[in-house]
């Protein structure tokens, strides 16, 4: 029992326990999956005196906190899982992105995430599963657009931009 | 109180989760979009099947959280954010191999590097946030009055 624990978990362990998340926040906190409104959240809370109206009309950061502690949690967890049930560590990135021109394309990269997740209102949390979970057409139209991105990006800008950094 | 630390345990256990599903890894978003490996696409369909069965036995049951709350599951308006947004989006997990959860996830498992990335991504809130007032947010061709859902 205690081996399997420590073996990379299967899909069909990892992606039921990964839905499980939602009715677990459901029925315990009643709030609704998502993550990528945390980066809205600490970008406000950061800049108590911006006057941009995305951070602060009809918006206080302290009312969505509960999004800031399941963040704090999920790093904890990450920690756990890593560091005390994994027999290995896992290998998150590949090497060369812990260089400058890595740590460059990592930078443009999360622009692409804040300024998209944003725009679109929710990632892969809130829109593929708990925004499909819920039936909603917005979540599954955004879901099918991620994945358009990522394959644009992968078949056309990765196989000239991994090289420059001396992957693949 | 005990609502904040159900939602820091219900954290811990998301977190703990993607982590040893490996769903966290860049070589793991990397084989999904080149269809080389079908775990990805097998542990994301399992995780919105059992999310699917799970927000219809609540709607149907109404049962109310611990704390004796109303549970509202919400929906986000449909503007086209979901489709441009969406593809940016789409692209930075792509060339980061992470997407949000996963930044923190890396994070907390001791991926330095990755402080970059949310360093970007804040950014890019940032970015959003000046462009909002400018931006649309109406579905294609149709006028459609949606606020951007706060939640």
């Amino acid at each position: 029992m205690l081996a399997w624990l420590l073996e990379p978990w299967p899909w069909y362990v990892s992606g039921p326990m990964i839905g499980l998340t939602v009715p677990l926040l459901l029925l315990l906190t009643g709030k609704n999956l998502g993550i990528s409104s945390s980066l809205r959240h600490i970008a406000a809370a950061c800049n108590p005196r911006t006057r941009l109206p995305y951070l602060t009309q009809e918006y206080n950061w302290r009312d969505h906190s509960w999004n800031l502690i399941f963040v704090a949690g999920v790093i904890i967890g990450a920690f756990i899982g890593n560091f005390l049930l994994s027999t290995e560590p896992v290998t998150f990135l590949p090497p060369q992105y812990a260089t400058l021109p890595g740590m460059v394309v990592l930078f443009v990269g999360g622009i692409l995430i804040g300024f998209g997740t944003r725009y679109a209102d929710g990632c892969t949390s809130g829109h593929t599963i708990m925004g499909i979970s819920a039936l909603s057409l917005s979540s599954l139209i955004a879901t099918v657009f991620f994945f358009v991105g990522g394959l644009l990006a992968t078949w056309l800008i990765l196989p000239w931009l991994l090289p420059l950094l001396g992957l693949g | 109180m005990r609502n904040r630390l159900l939602t820091l345990l219900v954290g811990i256990y998301f977190g703990l989760v993607l982590v040893k599903s490996q769903v966290v890894s860049w070589y793991q978003i990397r084989e999904m979009f080149l269809f080389n490996d079908p775990y990805m696409y097998l542990v994301i369909t399992s995780a919105i099947a059992v999310g699917v069965v799970s927000v219809f036995l609540i709607r149907r049951w109404r049962p109310r959280t611990i704390e004796g709350e109303v549970i509202e599951i919400k929906q986000k308006p449909l503007h086209r954010g979901m489709v441009i947004g969406g593809i940016l989006f789409g692209m930075g997990w792509a060339i980061t191999g992470t997407c949000p959860g996963p930044i923190y996830a890396q994070i907390g498992s001791g991926s330095l590097v990755t402080f970059v990335t949310f360093l970007g991504a804040l950014t890019g809130i940032y970015l959003y946030a000046y462009l909002y007032p400018r931006l649309p947010h109406t579905w294609f061709g149709r006028l459609r009055t949606s606020p951007v859902s706060s939640s």
